[in-house]
């Protein structure tokens, strides 16, 4: 089994027993704030973190409000995660960000407002300043914001070295893609002149289709699956996908043993942290 | 000859591009120049078209504000800041608070009005004025609009400067006018400015004292000792002027002085209605004469109770 998917399997492992960890706590009432689960999208920002990592490029990622996966796979702070959780000013937010604003001024991560699609036209405008490479994330359904669609077409106009990943889990809260729209963002993007493509969530697919990303601005539709409720600790199908156990049973014992390592490793940063109080 | 204030924001303009830094906005570098208010640049030069998206277009500009590059984001008429505010009130504005990373950008935002119908006339700084972390300056002369880009420059907020077309051509500064026991205060902003004066002054001419106190700085809000002090010393209170309506800044600003001073403040404001584009049917800034007829209405009106 190749190196690069173990590797990606560990960014994974960490986010999704941080979020399991999370689910946990939400449950248990540990929280005082409406919390974004990531589980069962993480592979999308793991592989992506694990390919700018091979290739030594550091990005500037502008992040969307279920973003805990990007965060962890781009190897934030994850204290500072948990104390943002907990509503302390030592989280990465300084207690204000909650779960959906989170940022790393260390990882050049950019927190969102809240406004759904907001963080697309602003990491245009950042890029153009700066011409860096630069990732921003997206829902399939706040790519669908009127303002989301205008700053595609300035990115393409400008060649700017960008590259828009659409987290396609297909529903907007519950409300299916289909009930939507009749289009999808592959498409759009295409129209723009830009490359763009639609892929699963599986690791070597994503590390294929970043072949020339920051060449110029690129849109990858990537379909995955919401592990959990669109917020708090729930869940609305037993029988979904899940890509993260698929890799898992794919890669045999040692993703077995990297998961119970991590497992660990997580639960003994959530004691120390929840120990501070 | 003193400078007009498009030849202030002209140069102002030029030497913040020559400094490394942008100017956004859309149909900029077309005929006319917005005015006449802008060098004649171009994109090498750091004059930056944007598409014709309005909220995209102002998020682009916050994306550029937030990596360091202090822009200049022009939007040819207040009522496009509808489409404008979202991203720029909700990231720009809050960034700071949340995040710690300041988002400075300074919204040039030009008021205009007659027979230009019910979404482009007027001023719009109220939209804005609600939400934290911005600071919002009405300049209508040269020394003001200098003073207002000063502030930028050495600041960390947005700052939304409410302009209009009708000052630019405007060359000398605006003076206070504060009697002793006067009748009553006049506190006029933007474009409302010299039609206030030219009541006061035929007011004053005809034997009434009429105190006029220009307000510039819109947000934050200071009501000076002296202007507290003007206005408890009228006779028939205050009165807030503005060209846009008045349930917004002009009230907000009247409150605040009502509560500091014990006096009755009124505003004179836009009509609560819908402008059309034909004369008979448009929302104007109040004139001259509406001015006069206010003050007089207001001092038969409690001439007999005294504020």
């Amino acid at each position: 089994m190749s190196e690069f998917r173990l590797n990606v399997f560990k960014r994974a492992s960490l986010s999704r027993n941080f979020e399991q960890f999370v689910f946990n706590g939400i449950k248990n009432k540990v929280f005082k704030l409406p919390i974004y689960l990531s589980a069962g999208q993480e592979y999308i920002s793991a592989t992506i973190a694990q390919v700018m990592n091979d290739k030594d490029i550091e990005p500037n990622i502008f992040i969307q409000h279920r973003g805990h996966s990007t965060y962890l796979s781009f190897e934030a702070s994850i204290e500072k995660l948990i104390d943002e959780l907990l509503g302390r000013k030592t989280g990465c937010a300084n207690g204000m960000g909650g779960s959906a604003s989170i940022h790393s001024v260390e990882k050049n991560i950019f927190g969102h407002d809240g406004l759904m699609g907001s963080q697309v036209p602003i990491a245009v405008g950042h890029c153009y300043k700066t011409q860096e490479p630069t990732i921003v994330y997206m829902g399939d359904a706040s790519a669908e914001e009127d303002y989301v669609l205008g700053a595609l077409g300035w990115a393409s106009t400008k060649n700017l070295p960008i590259l828009f990943i659409v987290e396609d889990n297909n529903l907007s809260i519950l409300t299916e893609k289909k009930v939507r729209r009749n289009w999808e963002m592959q498409n759009v993007a295409k129209a723009f002149n830009m490359r763009a493509y639609s892929i699963q969530d599986e690791p070597h697919s994503i590390r294929d289709s970043l072949a020339g990303a920051f060449d110029g601005p690129m849109l990858l539709n990537i379909g995955t699956h919401r592990k959990f409720w669109h917020s708090g600790a729930g869940i609305d199908n037993e029988d979904i996908f899940d890509r993260y156990m698929e890799e898992m049973k794919l890669l045999g014992p040692k993703a077995l043993l990297i998961h119970e390592e991590t497992k660990n490793k997580v639960e003994k940063l959530w004691q120390k942290q929840l120990e501070k109080q | 000859m003193a400078k007009t204030v498009r030849e202030t924001i002209k140069e102002l303009t030029r030497n913040h591009l020559l400094a490394g830094s942008k100017c956004y906005g859309q149909c900029l570098t077309a005929v006319g120049w917005v005015g006449g208010t802008l060098p004649e640049f171009y994109e090498k030069d750091g004059m930056v078209e944007l598409s014709m998206a309005d909220v995209a277009g102002a998020g682009i500009v916050v994306g550029a504000a937030l990596a360091g590059e202090r822009p200049i984001y022009v939007v040819r008429y207040q009522g496009f800041q509808w489409f404008n505010a979202p991203i720029i009130a909700n990231y720009a504005m809050k960034s700071k608070d949340i995040w710690k990373r300041p988002c400075p950008m300074l919204i040039r935002s030009i008021a205009m009005e007659g027979g230009i119908g019910p979404v482009a006339g007027s001023s719009h700084h109220s939209i804005y004025h609600r939400m934290p972390g911005v600071k919002i300056i009405s300049p209508m002369t040269a020394k003001e609009y200098t003073m207002a880009y000063e502030n930028f420059m050495s600041d960390d907020d947005v700052y939304y400067i409410s302009e209009h077309r009708k000052s630019y051509d405007n060359n000398l500064e605006l003076e206070n006018i504060i009697h002793d026991n006067a009748d009553i205060t006049l506190f006029p902003i933007s474009i409302t400015r010299f039609a206030a004066m030219q009541a006061a002054t035929e007011l004053n001419e005809a034997g009434y004292k009429i105190n006029v106190i220009h307000q510039v700085w819109i947000k934050p809000f200071v009501f000076y000792e002296q202007w507290n002090t003007a206005l408890k010393n009228s006779k028939f209170g205050g009165l807030v002027l503005d060209d846009d309506y008045a349930e917004g800044v002009a009230s907000s600003i009247a409150h605040t002085m009502m509560l500091e001073s014990n006096s009755r403040v009124e505003t004179l404001c836009l009509q609560n209605k819908t402008a059309g584009f034909y004369p008979s049917v448009d929302n104007l800034p109040p004139n001259k004469e509406q001015i006069k007829k206010k003050i007089l209405s207001i001092m038969k009106q409690y001439g007999s109770r005294r504020k």
